[in-house]
């Protein structure tokens, strides 16, 4: 191809170079069509895609309960919060935290903190009622968690993931 | 080096078929009439050794293929069905799970041999580089074999390691997604992980070819670091002297091999694989399989994800920069007294990261893991740069033969200043 561009051959392209530049170009793109799937299969499938939302009754969990559901895969907490946890998390201070979000934020009633149970460092399950602020601990890595599900101490960079969730009732709640 | 041998088949057919395919010329001159440098030690060996856990791996892992099945909701059961009903089930699969660690010990003895008398200094770099590539494909055969019992440990591991891809800026979270085939580690990963844990010992044979090739251009490297000047006087043929040499430290190291698998075959495995994945709850105490515990300890010393992704990650790449690092042109640790207190030194720094990786995490093995960790990265990146221009080595001998002849207290011919 070099010496196909030579000073003179670009001021004065001729019809060879055109076509060895437009062969090579649809090439380019046959291969790309053909590497494409090759590559794409390897990603979520329809029918885990399809398993994106479940309903849980949560009117049987106490105050103070963690339960763990099983969301794509992965854990879900529900945590029924007790005052004392509520009022830990609201009153924290944003400039003590590594990812700053309210807990307001991170809650739609505030006695129901709802989170994905996944470390944000290397994606072990944290474990509920652990570390110095009772909220979680990883025990992977050490990462410790509040009562809001946010990083306080620890390698992971942020809080615990809040999943798309919504109150149907009182007692039942719609995640994803 | 090469292109030694005068072979000639001594049959009518073989020598119609070597001027057809010349493929025994090539066997005697690598494995017959190949010349070894006469000084080499036991040391040596582990390339053999390392070429025997090969093969043995693949051929007790094909036949635990034809009873494992690849699936989440199966796999676990079908170990158990290995352990239980299979004939010979038991033994061959823990030939394949210590076969794993033997294969690491011997490669580790192997990469520190190369590092002690500098077998990656010119003209052997491309060798060294294939050698990291190899100890990589290594890693991800071996992690992704781990997974396969679909174990608690082996969903742990397998959630962390993936997980390290996450750290990327931007594109992290999609592209863990995309390696698991979900939204965590699931049923398609397990069956993606037995694809490629299939596959990627045919890569290692392929880039093992390589290894062999490279090898046998430059020939092998020696205790004194010397370049054979005298194929006479400083080598002896492959055959019989390094096959005979091969075949006994190979026996030797098979007795510790079949220790492991008659006596202790689960001392190595973690107790909580014995349980079933359950992708709601993580084992107390994560560990990953000891050949990979000084990584892990790097991973866990630094607090920040991505710095310490990275820093796993450096600290084996580096590894292929090691020809360029070293600035020295001595090769043998033998003649270069500062570079061998350093390196053992390095040794104890990775054997120490190596035991701080299987402690729980607290503030004193953190502190004492980023020591060993900076020890690790100065190693490479200070010290062997800084030595080629500070150390005093000693006086070389001339010669391969000159240095075993010196050795044995006979008379030698004058030995040269580096």
């Amino acid at each position: 191809m070099g010496e196909h561009l030579s000073s003179a051959a670009i001021e004065n392209p001729n019809r060879r170079d055109f076509l060895f530049i437009a062969t090579g170009a649809v090439g380019a793109v046959g291969v790309g069509a053909v590497v494409w799937p090759l590559i794409d299969q390897m990603n979520p499938d329809a029918s885990t895609l399809a398993l994106a939302s479940i309903e849980v009754d949560i009117g049987a969990i106490p105050e103070g309960q963690i339960v763990t559901v099983k969301w794509r895969g992965g854990p879900v907490f529900i945590r029924h919060r007790t005052k004392k946890e509520i009022d830990d998390a609201v009153n924290t201070p944003l400039s003590d935290l590594k990812d700053p979000q309210t807990d307001q934020q991170r809650v739609k009633r505030p006695e129901w903190l709802i989170v994905v149970g996944i470390c944000t460092h290397l994606g072990c399950v944290p474990l509920g009622h652990e570390g110095q602020y009772d909220g979680w601990k990883c025990p992977c890595h050490g990462s410790v968690y509040d009562t809001s599900g946010r990083i306080r101490q620890g390698p992971a960079p942020l809080n615990l993931a809040v999943p798309e969730y919504a109150f149907l009732s009182d007692t039942k709640v719609k995640i994803g | 080096m090469s292109g030694t041998s005068s072979y000639v088949p001594k049959s009518a057919l073989g020598r119609w078929f070597e001027s057809r395919l010349p493929i025994m010329g090539l066997v005697h001159s690598s494995f017959v009439a190949y010349p070894v440098p006469r000084n080499i030690s036991y040391l040596w060996a582990f390339g053999a050794i390392l070429s025997f856990m090969l093969i043995a791996q693949i051929v007790t892992g094909i036949v635990l293929a034809m009873h494992y099945v690849p699936s989440a909701a199966l796999a676990f059961a079908s170990i158990e069905h290995i352990m239980r009903d299979v004939n010979y089930g038991w033994l061959i699969r823990y030939l394949h799970t210590n076969g794993a660690s033997m294969f690491f010990l011997a490669v580790y003895i192997h990469m520190f041999r190369g590092l002690y008398y500098g077998s990656y200094k010119a003209p052997r770099e491309v060798l060294w580089i294939l050698g990291v590539i190899i100890y990589v494909l290594m890693t991800a055969a071996a992690f992704m074999g781990y997974v396969l019992p679909w174990g608690s440990m082996s969903f742990a591991g397998a959630t962390v390691i993936t997980n390290l891809f996450t750290a990327i800026p931007l594109v992290g979270g999609s592209v863990s997604h995309w390696l698991w085939g979900g939204y965590a580690v699931g049923d398609p990963t397990l069956n993606r992980f037995f694809s490629l844990h299939y596959l990627l010992p045919f890569m290692i044979v392929g880039v093992v070819g390589l290894h062999v090739w490279a090898l046998h251009v430059t020939g092998q490297n020696n205790p004194d670091g010397v370049e054979v000047k005298n194929v006479e006087r400083d080598t002896v043929p492959f055959t019989p002297y390094a096959t005979i040499k091969d075949f006994f430290a190979l026996s030797v190291f098979l007795i510790l091999y079949a220790w492991f698998v008659f006596y202790i075959p689960n001392y190595l495995l973690d107790a909580d694989n014995s349980v079933m994945a359950n992708p709601l709850v993580t084992p107390a105490h994560i560990v990953p399989e000891w050949y990979l515990l000084p990584f892990y300890a790097i991973l866990r010393a630094i607090p920040n994800k991505l710095v310490g992704v990275l820093a796993l990650g450096a600290a084996i790449a580096l590894l292929a920069f090691i020809p360029w690092l070293d600035t020295s042109p001595v090769k043998s640790a033998k003649y270069r007294p500062l570079f061998r207190f350093f390196f053992w030194v390095f040794v104890v720094c990775c054997i120490g990261l190596g035991y701080l990786g299987s402690q729980e995490v607290s503030d004193g093995t953190t502190l004492a893991a980023r020591i060993l960790a900076f020890g690790y990265f100065a190693f490479l990146i200070i010290v062997l740069p800084l030595l080629g221009l500070i150390e005093k080595t000693k006086p070389m001998p001339a010669s391969i033969a000159d240095a075993v002849l010196a050795k044995k207290g006979e008379a030698s011919a004058p030995s040269v200043a580096s």
